[in-house]
């Protein structure tokens, strides 16, 4: 085992208020900002902000050495501007060490990978934007929201210029294969895939302080201990967590941020290194392709995307939401569109989930689709008013493609008056 | 296992959901090879399944020791008792009831219901048990409802077997709070004799733990469950241009009508296209025609009058949303019978089925939006609808009433 790649999540939704169907067309704020401010808040005191200095703390004493890559949603972004904004200096910091990568996603932690190609890809460079005007890195390594990954999802995301994927170890992908190696994109070699290593990802994210796992206390020396104990040709370990597991997953008292802290000390001592993903698949190289023709996520043990589009209620509102997307796409109205990214956050489909709501505040998932339902009819009704669905999209994008052909048109007719007008200039001078 | 159980209803005369319950857990517990059940009700009218167990009439067991010849009495009794098991009863009166109004076959008259002199029944119901007690052979006995209370108390003094207790509904439900001291003293005295409480909710057990001081180590919630409807199927829902919500129950104060009124009112301001019905009868009606005229939604607001038998059945099919905005309601079986004919449930958090119904909503009955707003949903969004009715009508087909005979087994073997 010669590297250990971490990456850390960031991410989290716009709380809905309890939004009832007589405010449909009556009121356009979603948002319960209460409780997202005290959500990002908790997790910013409990969880981030010691994780940062922890880490800030590691790249210095190990010179550099110690690497790792964060992934943060632009809607957690523009949480953290607004509540934590002493966060993201912390962030910008440490993007100054040059041993931080941030990676690229989707700017909402959205569906629209599976949806909506287009919102896809314009999410993306939405996302890839923000990173820039923040923290100065050009993302070139992608992690879809949930890790939703199929091989037509690659073909995009290298399109869209990034060299490398995050993909989680789903065993009807692998087969027999070995995470601890770098992939390639079934049909493009030029897109790596990075597999998530998941035991070890989850020993520290969620068993490390359950007295009854077998393997309690654990400690650096030991884990460590595991990662040279594998087969001498694994040449890489994927350590990705939600980076609230420091701190809220995994309390402070539990001894959490010490097993971080002393993780470099004995990994150099084994003369292993830490890498960014996008090192990793620069300086590894592909072991195979990996084809994934179905998508896959990091949820539960079918890695599917099930718990997000499984059941009726969550298909009703996922198609209701993004057949939209192409109308407004085409709106102006900075508040509709921001309103359009804030609903695409996976999470609240999640919460529509029977079996599987995790981190819902509802009582139950007809709960959850009855509000949001209520808020993207009313969103629906403000979409109308801009293009009324009386006009069919194909009209639409006739009218809209003259518009913007005639942006091009009067370009051009502009461009020839100025040559003319020069023509006639030098006629005059003549 | 023998058991000896008193009830006060039982199916096809039924009042009320006491009797259905009563009825559907002694055939679930039927179900279990060694178990033999003797049901005492005051009045049988001789019509009632018996295939799983023995019925016996208080009002056909004598407690006074009278002479008969045996043609009189098969006469008299024949079509619902052997005149030879009336002997055979005879026997077991050992205590001196002659105070008690008798008829020519020394037995008392009951009339099964709930009439305004109940307390005299409920205390000449004890007095059949002291017969049954003494003659009859039985493992454990078992009361259901404070009605039989003082019955099945009598019972375990006389014969030393285990009593427990069913605890169907308390007076905390039925008068909201303002509690008959009767009644009360009736049911606390029945509870404190018992060797063990079943309740059909936690919601009742807690009542019973906080109201009448029991020890919560005595008191085990047994959830009620529903019998299978073979024709199920065979109600049909006629396509109509309005949607349908239905209240339907006892139109009271325990019901909460008010809030569904309410509830209508606000979800008639934001669209017209819903009918809202309110079936059943009860001493709020007049009061509820008078509010919903006042809201100005008479034309959409619709009264049934009582509805029973399979016509319960019918108006639920052709509902699109049934509601029950019960104040407090110890189980509430109407909504598990709407999930069986496949329509959405909107139920009160202040239910006892709200314990184990995923697949409906649950709402306080106080929160008239938050009801509005589900009437809401599920009229318009089809697959809300539609979620609600498959995945329901699946869930309520699971929850077996044999499951509960177990769970009361296993009552009855930690009681002995």
């Amino acid at each position: 085992m010669q590297n250990i790649c971490f990456y850390f999540q960031i991410h989290q939704p716009l709380q809905l208020k309890r939004y009832r169907f007589f405010e449909i067309g009556q009121d356009h704020y979603y948002y319960d900002d209460f409780q997202t401010e005290d959500k990002m808040r908790l997790l910013v005191e409990q969880s981030y902000l010691t994780a940062n200095r922890t880490i800030s703390e590691m790249i210095r004493s190990s010179n550099g050495k110690f690497k790792c890559a964060f992934s943060i949603s632009g809607t957690a972004l523009e949480q953290l501007e607004q509540y934590a904004p002493e966060l993201i200096d912390s962030f910008k910091e440490l993007a100054q060490t040059g041993s931080v990568e941030f990676l690229g996603e989707t700017y909402a932690h959205s569906l629209s990978s599976v949806y909506d190609a287009n919102e896809f890809e314009s999410q993306i460079k939405l996302h890839s934007e923000k990173i820039k005007s923040l923290f100065g890195q050009k993302p070139v390594t992608f992690r879809n929201s949930e890790l939703i990954y199929s091989d037509e999802i690659g073909e995009i995301v290298s399109k869209a210029g990034f060299k490398t994927v995050l993909i989680d170890e789903a065993k009807h992908i692998l087969g027999w294969k070995s995470p601890n190696f770098v992939y390639q994109h079934a049909y493009n070699n030029k897109l790596k895939l990075l597999v998530r290593n998941h035991k070890l990802s989850d020993d520290i994210a969620f068993r490390f302080s359950h007295q009854n796992w077998s393997d309690f206390p654990l400690t650096a020396e030991k884990f460590i201990g595991w990662l040279t104990g594998m087969p001498e040709n694994d040449n890489i370990v994927n350590l990705w967590m939600s980076y609230e597991s420091f701190g809220l997953y995994q309390p402070a008292y539990t001894g959490i941020f010490e097993f971080l802290k002393a993780l470099p000390y004995h990994a150099m001592e084994q003369k292993m290194n830490f890498v960014t993903p996008s090192e990793a698949s620069k300086k590894l190289e592909s072991a195979g392709t990996l084809s994934s023709p179905y998508p896959i996520s990091w949820a539960g043990h079918e890695k599917d995307l099930s718990p997000w589009i499984g059941n009726d209620l969550q298909q009703e509102a996922l198609n209701k939401l993004y057949a939209v997307g192409e109308r407004v796409r085409l709106c102006q109205d900075k508040a509709l569109q921001h309103d359009w990214l804030m609903l695409q956050a996976t999470d609240h489909f999640r919460y529509m989930s029977h079996k599987d709501a995790v981190g819902t505040h509802y009582d139950n998932a007809y709960e959850a689709f009855m509000n949001y339902m209520n808020v993207l009819a009313d969103f629906l009704e403000r979409v109308d008013s801009q293009y009324p669905t009386s006009i069919e999209n194909e009209e639409l994008n006739e009218l809209l493609k003259t518009i913007t052909n005639q942006d091009k048109e009067i370009e051009k007719l502009q461009h020839e008056i100025s040559k003319l007008k020069a023509r006639k200039t030098k006629k005059t001078e003549a | 296992m023998k058991a000896l159980m008193f009830g006060w209803e039982f199916p096809p005369h039924i009042l009320g959901g006491l009797g259905t319950a009563s009825y559907g857990l002694t055939k679930g517990m039927a179900l279990q090879p060694d178990m033999q059940i003797t049901f005492v009700i005051p009045k049988p009218h001789g019509d009632e399944d018996q295939s799983f167990l023995k019925i016996v009439g208080a009002c056909n067991v004598p407690v006074v020791w009278k002479e008969n010849d045996w043609q009189h009495i098969n006469h008299r009794i024949g079509h619902l008792m052997h005149p030879d098991e009336y002997y055979w009863l005879r026997n077991g009166i050992k205590y001196d009831f002659s105070r008690i109004h008798t008829n020519d076959l020394g037995c008392i008259d009951f009339s099964g219901r709930y009439p305004d002199n109940l307390l005299e029944e409920i205390s000449n119901y004890e007095a059949v048990a002291s017969v049954l007690a003494h003659q009859m052979e039985f493992d454990i006995i078992h009361s259901h409802d404070w009605l039989t209370y003082p019955a099945g108390v009598f019972a375990k003094q006389i014969s030393g077997k285990p009593l427990v207790i069913h605890v169907h509904a308390t007076d905390f439900d039925r008068s909201r709070g303002q509690v008959n001291p009767t009644v009360y003293s009736i049911e606390k005295r029945g509870m404190d004799m018992a060797d063990h409480i079943m309740t059909v909710s936690d919601l009742t057990r807690k009542i019973v733990i906080e109201k009448y001081h029991q020890d919560p180590r005595k008191v085990t919630t047994v959830h009620n469950a529903v019998e299978p409807l073979p024709d199920a199927n065979s109600f049909t829902k006629t396509p109509r241009r309005d949607k349908v919500v239905t209240f339907l129950g006892r139109i009271t104060m325990q019901k909460g009508p008010e809030y569904f009124v309410e509830a209508a009112h606000r979800v008639l301001q934001k669209t017209k296209g819903v009918r809202f019905v309110m079936a059943g009868s009860g001493d709020m009606m007049q009061a509820m025609i008078d509010l919903a005229a006042k809201r100005g939604i008479a034309d959409r607001f619709h009264f049934t009058g009582f509805l029973k038998g399979r016509q319960v059945h019918e108006m639920l099919a052709e509902s699109d949303v049934y509601i029950m905005p019960s104040v407090s309601e110890p189980f509430g079986i109407s909504p598990l019978e709407a999930m069986q004919v496949g329509t959405p449930s909107i139920i009160s958090k202040q239910s006892g089925c709200a314990e184990i119904l995923t697949h409906a909503i649950k709402t306080d009955y106080w929160d008239i939006d938050a009801m509005a707003d589900a009437i809401y949903a599920i009229v318009k969004n089809p697959a809300m609808y539609n979620s609600l009715r498959e995945l329901g009508r699946e869930e309520v087909n699971n929850i077996k009433w044999y499951d509960a005979g177990l769970k009361v087994r296993a009552i009855y073997d930690s009681a002995m």
